[in-house]
């Protein structure tokens, strides 16, 4: 299908795009890497007025390594962290989930701003960077804020972001190099959105540990709990209780068959975090 | 409203006049005529309109053409004299890695990259990043033994080339 007509503006900065983002009751999207909101509009699926291109802000383009962080800009892509063509704090996840989302001819051009703005919960990043505990820095009409990305995720395709808001950058922490990451997906094909998703990151040493469960039908859960259980030293049958009554607990409606496919997820993470 | 842009394609200046709506695809084919790049989805799942944007593999039925502005374009018509896709080519002729086309010109755009990027993959590595083109007939069999034999081939040439030099 084609889409409904729009118009469109190519903003030339952050100013720019929020200046064009505001005002009217014109539905008015920013457009990232267009990787799902293109084939939304495609479908006719997402209506739009007018498309805000960020495709030519060089400062959303930006990685800043800090002392304690590293700074994504929001329209790094998905290949750009698989081919390491932007530095790691995350001791190989972020390049490792870079490399697996669709296919290249989709990385090549979705960006980690964008995906994370979609908040699509099946999709990658935004659960990679909740268990990462990265920040998500917003710049809008009234300046800038930032906030955890536990507390961007409100559910479903549903953020904090306001009106004529963007994400201008994902900050991850510089995470210890004695952690380690275990990362499990099932999805129906290669490339194609998850049915469920997991990440631990096990430091043994400085006795930490996290435990994100993604693709479920909300915001990623954070499966704190579980993850103190980790660090307790509960594996295998014990741990998979552990994680199962925490699911059953957590307030989403989980079927039976979606407990045990997100219970597996998780404990597959956790094996995997043995590996690295 | 139509907005004006101007990009190279296969190595040509090209002047335009799109609506915001227009995909690349339908630039290449309609105004341009460059009908090797098929539509198949138009929702970027079936790879049959993959092409190179700037050097990079993407999918022209998600790309709106007034975004391309300035952009480097390259078809499957822009790699008729390019030696790897050459080879490609007479490997998918060689070890049937078409039955109908339809996801050919995608095929080959994908596995150009590929070979590209990383010419030492094995069968089941080629499958899984091949898994963003779809091929109804062939049951991929042949297209990951073409790729291969791509790779064979384009490996032994520049091995000739280095020996040569």
């Amino acid at each position: 299908m084609k889409p409904a007509p729009f118009t469109y503006h190519r903003a030339a900065s952050i100013d720019d795009a929020i200046a064009h983002l505001q005002g009217a009751d014109a539905i008015v999207r920013p457009l990232a890497g267009g990787q799902s909101l293109v084939p939304m509009l495609n479908l006719r699926l997402a209506p739009a007025d007018k498309l805000v291109d960020l495709s030519g802000i060089h400062a959303l383009r930006q990685t800043e390594e800090r002392p304690d962080c590293i700074r994504y800009g929001a329209l790094t892509t998905h290949a750009a962290f698989e081919d390491r063509l932007v530095p790691d704090a995350s001791n190989g996840l972020m390049p490792f989930v870079g490399s697996q989302i669709a296919y290249r001819a989709i990385r090549t051009r979705g960006t980690i701003g964008g995906a994370v703005a979609l908040a699509d919960p099946a999709a990658d990043w935004l659960t990679t960077i909740i268990a990462l505990d990265a920040e998500v820095a917003l710049v809008g009409p009234n300046g800038r804020r930032a906030m955890a990305g536990t507390d961007f995720a409100l559910g479903p395709y549903m953020t904090a972001i306001e009106d004529a808001e963007l994400i201008e950058f994902i900050a991850v922490p510089l995470r210890p190099a004695g952690e380690r990451w275990g990362h499990y997906k099932v999805a129906r094909k290669t490339g194609e959105y998850a049915d469920s998703m997991a990440i631990a990151l096990i430091d043994t040493a400085r006795g930490k540990a996290r435990l994100v469960l993604g693709a479920t039908d909300g915001a990623p859960l954070v499966l704190e709990k579980s993850a103190r259980e980790i660090v307790a030293g509960n594996t295998g049958d014990g741990l998979a209780a552990v994680i199962r009554q925490e699911l059953a607990d957590s307030g989403r409606d989980f079927s039976p068959e979606k407990l045990l496919l997100h219970c597996t997820t998780a404990i597959r993470a956790v094996a995997n975090s043995e590996k690295r | 409203m139509k907005t004006s842009i101007s990009a190279t394609v296969n190595g040509k200046p090209v002047q335009a006049s799109v609506e915001p709506r227009t995909s690349l695809a339908d630039l290449l084919r309609e105004e341009l005529r460059l009908t090797a790049t098929h539509l198949g989805c138009e929702q970027g799942v079936c790879g049959a309109c993959t092409v190179l944007i700037d050097g990079q593999p993407a999918r022209a039925c998600i790309a709106l053409a007034v975004s391309i502005d300035g952009s480097d374009i390259r078809t499957l018509e822009g790699l008729d004299q390019d030696p790897l896709m050459l080879t490609l080519k007479a490997a998918f002729h060689d070890k049937h890695g078409l039955q109908c086309g339809f996801c050919t010109p995608g095929m080959l755009i994908s596995a150009w990259d590929l070979l590209r990027r990383k010419p030492d993959l094995s069968a089941a590595e080629i499958r899984v990043a091949i898994s963003g083109n779809l091929c109804r007939c062939t049951g991929y069999q042949g297209i990951v033994r073409s790729i291969q034999s791509a790779a064979q081939n384009w490996a032994s040439k520049a091995n000739l080339t280095q020996e040569q030099a």
